[in-house]
């Protein structure tokens, strides 16, 4: 039963830090590689597998919490689709960073 | 805001003074001008108002870029040219007063992914030590610095070569897939030639450029190369390539997957058959690593290239792996300290290797997913394009790397697609031509018409395209490529049902 607990609490824990990759293409990667592994393990009932699981799990937990800090200090521009195709998002957030131009021209 | 404004200034003046896009429009009105229409004598098709269209759509390429106009409207901000302030002015000032409000991305979406590929996260974590602290040279023997990176280097091998079936002993860091192509060729060419006995080489008409560059030298040399033509599948014609094959044949070159349009050659008749023959088999797999799956021992291949920054490693290393059993002795380009067997002198850079390494085991651990993931992706692309009139698939549609979509548009010109398709990152060939407006040498091997290859556009998709992308993408394709066959005289005559190739164009 803990165990369920556990990895419920991970899989939060993961996709919240997924979330906070500045850059749009592996931020979504995140979320949806979280999601699909977890649906993908979802039955597995070993209890030692699941220890596997969760302990590669925090591996990657730790990776994503350097590597989203890394690229928040890096972030450029958003995406053209971002904010869904009407463009809905504004940058009103106050998230919005800018640091370079695309290109030369 | 403030830093974005010029650029936008910038590409609106530039849209406005139509230098751009409506360069095809330019180019062929003269041509155009002194067309004889063998069945409409009475048709002009030039004349002032078609450039005043072009200018009012110019403002429409604009809007889409912006997709949903009314969203803006909605915010209070009319966009309406009859509001008075804008009426006299040009068009221009209709898009300035949209850039008040661009406040959304405006960085294109990255589709390019033949050309090369983002570093994965995962990759750059276990890159980092070795920029910051593990700093050793991993060919000192003396100390400890030296021996942990040794350490890693040896185990970013192992990763490389689990990835292909092989031996770790038998990867040779390179610099790129470039080297490893020159290499390969050159080295074998030149252990081999000194004997005197065998000087044929066997290549492709669609392979890389260095491949036939590297070839071309060593013609120079006193070599003999056949350049194997391909079907217009783009696949190779095994019975050609048997009867290629000579007795003073020393190696075949055939890429395993195209990087213009993504055709997975034949490798494992093409190993079996090189294998009877006795002559050695060299595949440029820099596309197919990681990406299918690929077993040097099974397909029987004797020399393999490798590219990191195509399988989201970092740029600027490569790998080339050798056969030990039976040995494949190369004369190597780079000698010096002898380090990876002596043939590739120079120190290793660790942090690039190990970045590798990691991108290797990621990449085998993650094929099933990205397969299915790119399989779906790619579909939803294709059928989208196709589904759009005038449009056709370069390449074998069943043996092709999905990641790998090379469409024609037919009468559009690719480069003013190109410049049409601003927001997204495309390209119509391979990056190193792309500086040309050559048409692509691939798509003319495979028989294309020069104007199939000059509107042509290859798609890449990766690990991280999302399917938005994808929406987004085909509903700008669709729009683009409708705006600009509206303006081709060409597309016009199409619709009236004339066949252009009965069309005598006057020379001058």
């Amino acid at each position: 039963m803990w165990l369920m607990k556990e990895s419920l609490l991970q899989y939060r824990q993961l996709l919240r830090q997924g979330e906070q990759f500045a850059a749009y293409n592996f931020r979504e990667y995140a979320k949806r590689r979280t999601r699909d592994a977890f649906r993908e393990n979802k039955s597995v009932d070993d209890p030692r597998r699941i220890q596997e699981l969760i302990q590669q799990g925090l591996k990657d937990l730790q990776m994503m919490k350097r590597q989203t800090v890394i690229s928040q200090f890096y972030s450029l521009d958003r995406l053209v689709v971002e904010g869904g195709i009407s463009g809905k998002q504004k940058g009103k957030k106050g998230d919005l960073i800018r640091q370079k131009d695309p290109g030369w021209d | 805001m403030a830093s974005i404004s010029p650029s936008v200034l910038k590409q609106a003046s530039r849209l406005a003074s139509k230098s751009s896009l409506t360069s095809a429009a330019r180019r062929t009105f003269p041509r155009v001008a002194s067309t004889q229409v063998s069945r409409v004598q009475s048709r002009t098709y030039v004349s002032e108002t078609k450039r005043n269209d072009a200018q009012i759509a110019d403002a429409k390429i604009e809007t889409a870029i912006h997709l949903d106009k009314k969203d803006f409207e909605k915010a209070g901000l009319s966009l309406n040219a009859q509001d008075g302030s804008n009426q006299k002015v040009s068009p221009m000032a209709d898009i300035l007063s949209n850039a008040t409000v661009m406040d959304e991305g405006q960085r294109p979406i990255y589709l390019d992914m033949q050309a090369t590929t983002p570093v994965d996260p995962r990759v750059l974590d276990a890159m980092l030590p070795f920029f910051v602290s593990e700093f050793g040279n991993p060919h000192s023997r003396t100390h400890a610095y030296g021996w942990e990176s040794e350490k890693a280097v040896e185990e970013a091998r192992g990763h490389i070569a689990k990835l292909i079936g092989a031996d770790p002993k038998e990867i040779i860091f390179t610099s790129g897939a470039t080297e490893s192509n020159n290499m390969s060729i050159k080295g074998v060419a030149r252990f081999f030639g000194r004997g005197g006995k065998k000087k044929h080489i066997v290549t492709s008409q669609t392979e890389h450029k260095c491949v036939l560059d590297s070839c071309r030298h060593l013609q120079d040399e006193g070599f003999e190369v056949t350049y194997l033509p391909v079907k217009n599948t783009g696949l190779i014609d095994m019975a050609e390539l048997e009867a290629a094959i000579r007795e003073d044949t020393m190696l075949v070159s055939i890429m395993s997957v195209n990087n213009e349009i993504g055709v997975i050659q034949p490798l494992e008749e093409i190993g079996k058959l090189c294998r009877s023959k006795k002559v050695f088999f060299h595949t440029d797999a820099a596309q197919a690593v990681g990406k299918i799956p690929m077993d040097v021992n099974k397909m029987n291949i004797d020399l393999m290239s490798i590219s990191s920054h195509k399988i989201y490693g970092p740029k600027g290393i490569g790998a080339c792996y050798v056969r030990r059993r039976p040995r494949v002795r190369l004369d190597p380009i780079i000698s010096g300290g002898g380090q990876e067997r002596g043939l590739r002198s120079g120190t290793l850079a660790p942090p690039l290797v190990v970045g590798f390494g990691e991108a290797c085991r990621v990449a085998s651990q993650e094929m099933p997913y990205d397969t299915k993931r790119i399989k779906f992706l790619s579909d939803k692309l294709l059928n989208g394009l196709l589904s759009m009139e005038h449009t056709s698939q370069n390449g074998d549609p069943n043996h092709f790397y999905p990641g790998c979509v090379n469409v024609s548009f037919a009468y559009v010109e690719g480069e003013s697609l190109l410049m049409a398709l601003k927001d997204i990152a495309l390209s119509s060939g391979s990056a190193c031509t792309s500086a040309s407006l050559e048409p692509s040498y691939v798509l003319r091997a495979l028989g294309s018409s020069d104007e199939m290859a000059h509107s042509s556009i290859r798609f890449g998709i990766g690990r991280y395209t999302t399917e938005q992308e994808i929406d987004y993408v085909l509903k700008a394709v669709s729009e683009r490529v409708s705006f600009l066959r509206e303006l081709s005289p060409l597309w016009e005559l199409v619709q009236e049902g004339i066949d252009l190739n009965t069309i005598q164009w006057s020379q001058h």
